[in-house]
């Protein structure tokens, strides 16, 4: 594949995110934590307070005008989400808190439902927590077994015994990128395996939504969570794709209003899905700034998104070996075609929290720490990584600020 | 903004290039206590000798292992140094008057506090400016007071 973006501007998408031309101290802020969460373009800020201003009402429960309003604008936002991971139907995508909420739905909805003392869940050491913790609370509760699928030295998914692991599994349940090392996961491969070995095949797919053309039919999984802010969406949503006769299947989540058909002083029975899993009022606002920012991503194209991430993430891979060869460990597979734009790396023998202090004082954001990865640190043998991870508004001198701040670092530290 | 020169004073580097007391002791008879940073992943571990018992039993020994940044290794560094050959009144007195320059409210605060010399650990002042750092300074010090309430 070349590795080259063409046809869109980028040097004018950072312009769509306001707070990009924010300058502190007289220089610009230079933003590399989007696998954190990410900015937040213009479309977005402005769907959210235009809804507020001239919509915003009650959904699904009142008869006038603007509460019909309001109710269309969250139910657009679901088929703007469907359509973004080409989901057959918009009713499949059920809304939550986060991607991690998502997750711990599946553990005590699903996996309550279907998992009892002895029954095999497999996970990865890629984990990120809300994939681990989860399974580990049901573990506590009803002693399933839990397997992790290993590691290969670069940080690839080792498979050779993939086959031993999912034997008798009734669960595989692992990321499709690392929000660690940028390793993007053989989705479609682990469904299939999943499947043939009888077991649910449940995606973290937080990481890979924003950055790549996701296609969950062609994944062949059965439940997929993702979240909007790390998509350019607001925080306070996020989402669940599961298909329809697994949802189905499965008992609710937490209880209330909007998620049931009746009730008596005897019981309640449940409404459909999706609103069986979305007690109570709804994020609507985030909901209305969600459609917002998969409107704004679909313009731009993910395909293109992902293309200008390769060669961005090219760079960095290049530029920091370059200029600082042994003294940067980089965690992660090298090939671009496998990894997102996530770098973690160590740097000298500066403590991550050393590194991104001094990265701060020159406005350059990155993350220090675990990453919620606390195993995969374990098998890369750190307590911590110095993280930085881009986007669409990123660009090479972002990188450069960034390689130039770890020569700041050198400086201070005297090495 | 204040500067990093604030954070990164040259007494705080060195002591975090060349940590004071670090290693183990044998546990028991030295009280170990681990602390951690959920937030960042730091560990950090404390072994405490006393020699006597009660708030006049002195430390005879300290050592600190585990892994960290420079402020969070240069402040455990610091805080062996000032503990040794101290009654644990005082230890306790001095950890009161550290936590509070980092702007921690200390329940069990006295009037007397605020007469106890710091020495070296003035230099971490500059942390309080930094306050995601405050919680690295302090680590090693509510470790030490783990270890010292550990029954």
């Amino acid at each position: 594949m070349m590795l080259e973006s063409a046809t869109i501007d980028w040097a004018t998408i950072a312009d769509e995110f306001p707070i990009l031309s924010r300058e502190i101290d007289g220089a610009r802020l230079v933003y590399l934590d989007s696998g954190n969460t990410a900015q937040k373009p213009r479309r977005v800020i402005d769907a959210m307070s235009d809804f507020m201003r001239k919509s915003y009402a009650p959904i699904n429960r009142s008869s006038y005008r603007i509460a019909g309003e309001a109710t269309d604008a969250y139910e657009s936002a679901r088929a703007a989400v469907a359509r973004l991971i080409n989901a057959p139907a918009a009713d499949e995508v059920v809304f939550t808190k986060n991607a991690t909420e998502a997750l711990n739905l599946v553990a005590q909805s699903w996996g309550r439902a279907n998992l009892d003392s002895g029954d095999v869940v497999v996970l990865t050491e890629m984990e990120h927590h809300a994939n681990i913790v989860p399974w580990h609370m049901l573990a506590a509760e009803r002693g399933i077994e839990l397997r992790w699928i290993r590691l290969t030295p670069d940080g690839q998914l080792d498979l050779t015994d993939l086959d031993n692991l999912l034997d008798g599994a009734k669960v595989l349940s692992f990321t499709a990128m690392s929000n660690v090392l940028g390793t993007l996961t053989p989705v479609s491969l682990l469904c299939e395996r999943a499947h043939a070995a009888g077991a649910l095949a449940v995606v973290d797919a937080c990481q890979y939504v924003p950055h790549n053309v996701t296609d969950v039919q062609a994944w062949g999984a059965d439940l997929v969570a993702f979240s909007s802010h790390k998509m350019c969406g607001p925080s306070g949503i996020g989402m669940l794709w599961g298909r329809m006769e697994i949802l189905d299947a499965m008992p609710p989540f937490l209880g209330g209003g909007n998620m049931i058909d009746t009730v008596t002083f005897d019981g309640f029975t449940t409404a459909p899905v999706p609103a069986k899993f979305e007690a109570g009022t709804p994020p609507l606002v985030e909901a209305v700034g969600l459609g917002a920012a998969v409107e704004f991503l679909e313009d731009i194209g993910m395909a293109a998104i992902r293309q200008h991430e390769m060669v961005l993430t090219r760079y960095a891979l290049d530029t920091l070996n370059e200029r600082f060869g042994d003294d940067i460990t980089i965690y992660g597979p090298d090939n671009v075609e496998v990894r997102g734009g996530v770098i973690s790396f160590s740097f000298r023998d500066l403590h991550p929290h050393d590194v991104s202090q001094v990265l701060d004082e020159r406005n350059v954001c990155v993350r220090a720490g675990h990453h919620c990865a606390k195993p995969l640190m374990k098998v890369l043998g750190v307590n911590a990584t110095t993280r930085a991870s881009v986007y669409l508004y990123n660009d090479n001198s972002d990188i450069d600020a960034l390689a130039d701040g770890l020569d700041g670092a050198t400086d201070i530290f005297g090495f | 903004m204040p500067g990093l020169e604030d954070l990164y004073r040259e007494i705080i580097l060195d002591h975090y290039r060349t940590p004071r007391n670090r290693g183990e002791l044998e546990s028991p008879p030295a009280i170990r206590a681990d602390g951690h940073n959920p937030l960042c992943g730091d560990e950090i571990t404390v072994y405490l000798a006393l020699d006597g018992t009660g708030d006049d039993a002195v430390v005879s020994d300290i050592k600190i292992g585990g892994q960290g940044c420079s402020i969070s290794q240069s402040s455990a560094s610091m805080m062996t140094q000032a503990m040794l050959g101290k009654p644990v009144g005082e230890v306790r007195a001095l950890a009161r008057r550290f936590k509070t320059m980092m702007g921690i409210e200390v329940d069990d605060e006295q009037q007397s506090d605020a007469d106890i010399a710091l020495g070296d650990l003035e230099a971490l002042q500059g942390v309080v400016k930094f306050p995601v750092r405050i919680k690295c300074a302090v680590l090693s010090w509510n470790t030490l007071l783990q270890a010292l309430d550990t029954p």
